[in-house]
């Protein structure tokens, strides 16, 4: 049997990375592919539940934050190995989504914007704050590096190559978990909430499943963000950085996983390029935002795969 | 004792503001059910306005007042027409995408035309401080106390007592209805946004002279007055008002009894019981959830 | 009238329906509405706009609780389940104004409606064992079945929402008989519907029926309703104002004074 066209993607996207490791020399541009790749995570995780399930959240950047500063504070303070610290960092961000997830998402519309904005600004004070453990607004210095056994990864190459293997991960997750039973649930809540309940889906326990999947993507995220640039700052999860997650969501489209690959490689290259005008960044940003959305509600790559799916099915 | 005193009353100034802020969201939502998140931007630029026209320019006050508000308006006017009137798709989370963008876009465009310093201006007026009961009152809270007091009472005014008004208020309770009764519904959604916005500048007016002005004072602000809202319910304006001297004053005393740095927490913390608990506000009767 | 009787509960019904009562505020939604359904039979459900018949509707199937009064579905009490965990007791539903998937293709929306009917969750999803693969061949396979079942194999591919009026009502049925339902609520199928369709969907209620399925049916083309109905019951305003064969409710002066005073 042949492989099936969209299988074949599986292939192409492993051999661009590894090319991609193979060839580009510049230790600048490397770190900026391992930042696509940290901010793919955060789209991806974003997307399950705002581009599928259709709930807004305004404050994931706490979610990557958290992740972040759990596992500076268990291996700097407590000098846990990076890699013990990662499940602790996965499972705080799980709790508070737990936690924060049951009476928010009971929320709809404006009022889940506001409720999860107004979470993601508390936690964003609590870094700031708590400065006896985070190190308050200085941030907070002397993360480690990443190693494993004799492999070190705080070479820029080995470290891009673990971060887009979790990527590739992760993208697999994603995709397997939308073409599911629990992924067409998903997707049914955002067109209908009453119809999908009417089909047996518990739309609550549902949303709250995959708010705290969402989260567990953005601790990821957080989690090799701090040991990538070993020091961390509450201005790198505040309320902007909630927006750009939800840009990246927006503009690749939402409801779709290439779709947050696409809009995480724009958004992340976006600044670089405006690098010379770097104060026009927030007009352009906002720009974007407003335009795709008037014209493109439902994002860039959609319109195109919406193109490509039609004519698929004439060939067939 | 005295120093609680001072708290509150520099809450109420504080919260005079809020109240303001949040009477724009309450209009806006009433006539449109939509919350729009850059209003905290017009807050930003009624105050950059005037830095520029009194601070910078040097035109007589209450000109620059006037020409200020009537500026901020004309960008509210411009919003509605450009970005919402246009949207295709109007479910909240494009709509919210959409005034989170235009937010942003504000902020970036006045950081390009006032650059990242902060100005201040002096009080409108440079009467000495008002001593209430030991506590002082500043010159410039008077006039937000004054200002804010008698806006909110005009607007009640206009709501009760003009055709304008009332054909708002109408459109507010039913679009479809109204309609068949031959009132223009979407020009009441471009006056609510008009309204909405100068309801903004006039709060970035007033609070220019008691802050730092900078391209970035609006967001927080904003989300003050909205929380300030939802405290009293969003939608009602005496709601709105009470909420934001609530507000004003829950926040002043945290940080004179606790510490500065949970300021804006109280607020946010406030706004989440809020949801979570009584999302019509603690004015109203019984809990409603409008969504 | 006959009410008394219903109190005790005879094993030839699936649903009871006892004293039910629902008020929106100040608004008597429903008041006192006591009915029994026959296991395999149609029962016909009409009154005029605002009468209740969708408040019903969303009563039996847990959108909403009861305030006073008692639903029973195969002798056990449903009222105030919550309306995921109503479906797995058998009662499936469509909707008045047509609640499709618009995100999703045909196959798609009919393959959410085998929800209940299949069990994989998240880590089943990531793992795809072959226990999860089955199932979800399972799933297509009795998805597919029931599109040819209502005619709608044509269109499996196409989104949801991009096929006429007529196919989404016959795709809501579809999607509710992936439930395996022992009762069918019917919100209005033939709303919206021009005569030919009207006819293929009397003839799909009628396949529906040998199946085995009971259903409620709340309907204004009178025609159709009076047809397919075992029995007829008709609300106003909320109460029960007769009950009976359609023969008997067509020749009934209170019904007509209903409609007739109330039509336009
Ligand atoms: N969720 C609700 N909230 C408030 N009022 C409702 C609600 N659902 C129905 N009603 C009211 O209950 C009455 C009965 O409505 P409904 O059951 O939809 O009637 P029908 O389906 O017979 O046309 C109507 O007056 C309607 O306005
Ligand atoms: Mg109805």
């Amino acid at each position: 049997m042949a492989i099936a066209p969209h299988r074949i993607i599986y292939l192409i996207f492993p051999s661009i990375i590894i090319l991609a490791g193979l060839f580009v020399q510049n230790s600048y541009y490397l770190q900026v592919l391992t930042f696509i790749g940290i901010n793919t995570l955060l789209a991806l995780g974003l997307n399950l539940l705002m581009g599928y399930a259709g709930q807004i959240s305004l404050g994931h950047a706490a979610f990557y934050g958290i992740g972040a500063y759990t596992t500076a504070v268990l291996t700097v303070h407590y000098g846990l190995s990076p890699w013990a610290a990662l499940p602790c960092a996965l499972a705080v961000s799980a709790l508070v989504a737990l936690i924060v997830g049951f009476p928010t998402l009971k929320l709809t519309g404006y009022y889940l914007g506001m409720g999860t904005l107004g979470f993601g600004m508390i936690v964003h004070i609590v870094f700031r704050e708590w400065s006896d453990l985070t190190g308050g607004a200085s941030g907070f210095i002397g993360i480690p590096p990443l190693d494993l056994g004799p492999i070190s990864f705080s070479s820029g190459r080995n470290y891009f190559y673990l971060v887009w293997a979790i990527v590739m991960m992760c993208l697999v997750v994603s995709n397997r978990l939308i073409n599911s039973r629990v992924g067409r649930a998903l997707r049914s809540i955002h067109d209908s909430e009453i119809a999908a309940g009417a089909m047996g889906i518990n739309t609550m326990s549902l949303k709250i499943r995959v708010f705290v999947l969402s989260a567990v993507f953005s601790a990821l995220a957080g989690f090799l963000y701090a040991h990538f640039v070993m020091f961390i700052s509450p201005g790198s999860f505040d309320f902007l950085v909630s927006i750009r997650i939800v840009t990246m969501v927006v503009i690749g489209g939402m409801a779709s996983i290439w779709g947050a690959l696409f809009g995480a490689t724009l958004l992340t290259l976006l600044p670089e390029w405006l690098h010379a005008f770097s104060e026009f960044e927030m007009v352009v940003y906002g720009l974007i935002l407003m335009v795709v959305m008037i014209l493109l509600p439902q994002g860039l790559t959609r319109g195109v795969l919406d193109i490509y799916e039609k004519s698929k099915t004439r060939n067939r | 004792m005295q120093e609680i005193l001072q708290y509150v009353v520099s809450g109420l100034t504080i919260g005079a503001i809020y109240a303001v802020i949040a009477v724009g969201f309450s209009m806006l939502f009433n006539s449109t059910e939509l919350i729009n998140f850059a209003q905290g931007e017009f807050v930003m630029l009624g105050a950059m306005g005037l830095v520029t026209l009194w601070g910078v320019f040097h035109i007589p006050l209450v000109l620059a007042l006037l020409l200020t508000v009537a500026g901020v308006s004309v960008i509210g006017f411009l919003f509605e027409r450009l970005a919402i009137r246009t949207v295709r798709n109007p479910h909240p989370i494009v709509l919210i995408i959409i005034t989170v963008g235009a937010s942003i876009f504000f902020r970036g465009l006045s950081m390009l035309i006032w650059g990242k310093d902060a100005y201040s201006l002096p009080p409108f007026t440079d009467t000495p401080p008002l001593d209430v009961f030991g506590a002082k009152l500043l010159s410039q809270s008077i006039w937000i106390l004054c200002i804010s007091l008698v806006l909110v009472a005009g607007l009640y005014f206009f709501y009760k007592k003009t055709l304008t008004g009332k054909a708002m208020q109408a459109c507010a309770i039913n679009k479809k209805a109204a309609c068949l009764t031959g009132i223009p519904a979407e020009r009441m959604v471009l006056l609510a946004f008009i309204l909405s916005a100068a309801m903004g500048a006039v709060a970035g007016v007033i609070i220019s002279p008691i802050t730092m002005c900078s391209y970035d004072m609006g967001t927080m602000l904003g989300l003050k007055g909205f929380c300030a809202a939802m405290l009293g319910g969003l939608g009602s304006l005496w709601g709105s008002l009470i909420g934001g001297f609530l507000l004003g004053v829950l926040e002043s005393l945290g940080v004179g009894l606790f510490t500065s740095g949970v300021k804006d927490a109280i607020a946010f913390i406030i706004l989440l019981l809020i949801l979570y608990f009584r999302p019509g506000g603690i004015i109203s009767a019984k809990s409603v959830r409008r969504f | 009238m006959k009410n008394r009787k219903q109190e005790t509960a005879d094993t030839s019904d699936l649903l009871a329906v006892q004293s039910l009562s629902k008020a929106f505020g100040g608004l008597q939604a429903l008041y006192d509405v006591s009915f029994t359904v026959e296991r395999g039979t149609i029962y016909g459900l009409i009154g005029p706009n605002g009468a209740g018949k969708t408040t019903l509707f969303n009563l039996i199937t847990g959108v909403f609780s009861p305030d006073e009064g008692r639903i029973l579905f195969e002798n056990k009490e449903i009222q105030g389940i919550p309306i995921y965990d109503v479906v797995k007791t058998g009662i499936a539903r469509t909707f008045q104004n047509v609640e499709l998937f618009g995100g999703m293709t045909v196959l798609e929306n009919v393959m959410v409606g085998c929800h209940v009917r299949s069990r994989s969750g998240f880590l089943g999803a990531v793992s795809r064992l072959p226990r999860v693969m089955k199932e979800e061949r399972r799933i297509k396979q009795k998805s597919l079945e029931l599109l040819d079942f209502v005619g709608l194999m044509p269109y499996s591919d196409q989104k949801s929402t991009d096929i006429p009026l007529g196919r989404q009502r016959m795709l809501e049925i579809a999607r509710a008989l992936a439930a395996v339902p022992d009762l069918l609520l019917l919100d209005e199928p033939a709303a919206g519907l021009n005569a030919v369709e009207t006819r293929s969907l009397g003839e799909l209620i009628a396949k529906i029926k040998e199946k085995g399925i009971t259903m409620i049916l709340v309907e204004h083309d009178m025609s159709l309703t009076m047809k397919v109905s075992d029995m007829v019951v008709v609300l106003d305003q909320g109460q029960k104002i007769a009950e009976g064969v359609p023969k008997d409710i067509q020749s009934d002066e209170t019904v007509m004074a209903a409609y007739l005073g109330k039509s336009g």
